[in-house]
């Protein structure tokens, strides 16, 4: 039932794994979310890899789903890897013999909730961690949301329910990459940061750390007071890992060309925590 | 009808213990309240917060839950609609969305409490089962099939309190997706759903005060629509009137009309439903009707009954 040690050295190769097969990807369809999916690997890698723990038979106990749904590719590629996918999913994406969109449809092996609208997956995880509690049943539920998606109501008033619900077996990262569609959403929203105190004056349990730093994540959340939701501010790069692709905005939804892909390929390189 | 739905809710929540509700303040009518207090773990007050409502409503869903998304009817549907789209239908989650007060039932508080679209915009969503019974015993067999299905979302759309039991002596009993047969004639065939049956069975008495021999149907489940039973009253009837609280666009009236040209049914058709338009006019349920063209008499008049 507990989640194994976590090797800070094997996330790191797992990580520089994921984005070459998210690359590798790119040069399957025209538009791939690639950026907002580099800025929560390490997030849903040491979610999957630290935190989710797993029956005796392998299977997840523990829930995942991302609310950001366009960074699905941080989660699609690691099932994929766990053989929760199937071995033609991937190769499949985005394709009419395929099963795999841009956003998580549930249904699919691994995918808790239909996202990929704004706003939903919180509420939906709130209610999720809820039913635990009604049927008293021993699972975390981990979210990820973006800070662009911070901005729709009904993230806030999920927010505003998970503590007063007492749900202590809730946690939600924020991928705080400071890019939206039209800037950076610190310049857009500047009133709206620090993101941790508001968490906390909501009545949540909150920390604010490098989001690309995943032994410091799972020892947050590992480390927890554990009495009410947990709220993890996770900074972050857009596009991390690609030069090119870092705060650049265009990179959100765009395939590289094949000597973008090289030049991708050729500087990736293990990210130090 | 509020409070038979209470009623049939607490006493099928005692059986089973997925069944929960999720309300958005609305204060708990009669046997709601008992459940919050027998039961508060299953009610959930997500206070004036509709999308979340649904949310949660969906979360619980995906837990082995059986969720009741409950408040007024615009408030339940309206605000989070493309909560109900999206984490509902999309994924076709056993949740019933209970809309108090559609149509135009809260007729004093203005078009901001008004759900007179809400069969369009229900009817319009992939998934989506749609009721709207007639009075209170069917309000009572509605409520406890959703209490039991787990086909996937269900718009339940209820009036307020004080309704009269219409359909006491009904030649069908109450069953999903079908149309309920009230009453059998031969010549004209009135196809109604929710309270304003009350105004299709003063209709119906006015056909038959001129010697026609009247049919009367509940047409309860709007969706999926009883095509097949539709289909035999066009053919069996000369002349089919449907009257519907809601917009113009997108309800029975529309269906029917499809269906009809699809068999090319020769029957007469009239149709009577809420005006196309926002009214500025407050009063009784029935003054605001009326206002709509909705009176009996405004009816009678264009039947030439």
């Amino acid at each position: 039932m507990e989640h194994a040690d976590f090797d800070a050295a094997a996330a790191r190769g797992r990580c520089l794994g994921y984005r070459k097969r998210i690359l590798e990807i790119s040069q399957q369809v025209m538009a791939v979310h690639a950026a907002p999916a580099f800025s929560c690997l390490e997030m849903t890698d040491a979610i999957y890899n630290g935190m989710m723990r797993r029956d005796v038979a392998g299977k997840y106990i523990d829930a995942f789903l991302i609310s950001k749904g366009h960074g699905c590719l941080s989660q699609y590629v690691i099932l994929e890897e766990q053989g929760i996918f199937a071995a033609d999913d991937l190769p499949n994406y985005c394709t009419p013999q395929g099963r795999l969109g841009a956003h998580p449809d549930y249904g699919t092996p691994g995918i808790e909730a239909s996202t990929g609208s704004l706003g939903h997956g919180l509420g939906i995880a709130v209610g999720m961690a809820l039913a635990d509690k009604i049927n008293g049943r021993d699972r975390v539920t981990y979210c990820i949301v973006g800070d662009g998606e911070m901005q729709e109501g009904s993230i806030w008033e999920a927010i505003m329910m998970a503590p007063n619900l007492k749900l202590d077996n809730l946690v939600c990262f924020m991928d705080y990459n400071d890019y939206q569609g039209l800037g950076r959403t610190s310049e857009t929203h500047p009133y709206f940061y620090p993101m941790h105190d508001k968490l906390q004056s909501f009545g949540w349990e909150a920390v604010d750390l490098n989001g690309h730093d995943a032994p410091a994540m799972v020892a947050a959340v590992k480390n927890r007071q554990g009495e009410r939701p947990f709220f993890v501010v996770c900074r972050t790069v857009k596009g991390k890992g690609v030069s090119y692709m870092e705060n650049v905005p265009i990179w959100h939804y765009r395939s590289p060309n094949k000597e973008e892909y090289a030049q991708a390929l050729a500087e990736l390189k293990e990210i130090a925590s | 009808m509020r409070n038979t739905f209470a009623d049939v809710f607490y006493e099928a929540g005692k059986e089973d213990p997925r069944l929960c509700v999720v309300v958005a303040d609305i204060s708990p009518a009669g046997s709601i309240a008992k459940f919050r207090s027998d039961f508060p773990d299953r009610f959930i007050n997500t206070g004036v917060a509709e999308q979340v409502m649904i949310g949660i409503a969906a979360g619980l869903a995906l837990g082995g839950m059986r969720p009741f998304a409950y408040t007024i009817a615009t408030f339940t549907l309206f605000r989070p609609y493309e909560m109900i789209r999206c984490d509902l239908c999309y994924q076709n989650l056993p949740v019933t969305v209970v809309g108090i007060g559609g149509g135009v039932v809260y007729s004093t508080l203005g078009t901001t409490h008004h759900a007179q679209e809400d069969i369009a915009l229900t009817c319009a969503l992939p998934n989506m089962q749609v009721i709207a019974p007639c009075d209170p015993e069917e309000t009572r067999a509605a409520t406890l099939w959703c209490t039991q299905q787990s086909n996937g979302p269900v718009y339940l759309r209820l009036a307020k309190a004080g309704e009269p039991v219409l359909t006491g002596k009904a030649e069908d009993p109450w069953q999903f997706g079908k149309v309920r047969c009230l009453e059998k004639g031969d010549d004209v065939a009135i196809l109604t759903y929710g309270p304003i049956m009350k105004t299709a069975i003063e209709i119906a008495g006015q056909f038959r005060a001129q010697g026609q021999s009247v049919s009367l149907y509940s047409v309860h489940t709007l969706k999926p629509l009883d095509k097949e039973g539709i289909l035999s009253i066009l053919k069996r009837h000369k002349q089919v009137v449907i009257i519907e609280e809601m917009v113009p666009h997108g309800g029975l009236a529309h269906m029917v009309k499809a269906l009809a040209w699809d068999a090319q049914a020769s029957c007469r058709l009239d149709t009577f439903a809420l005006h196309d338009e926002f009214h500025h006019n407050y009063g009784s349920h029935a003054q605001l009707l009326a206002v709509h063209g909705l009176s009996r008499e405004a009816i009678a008049a264009k039947l030439g009954l």
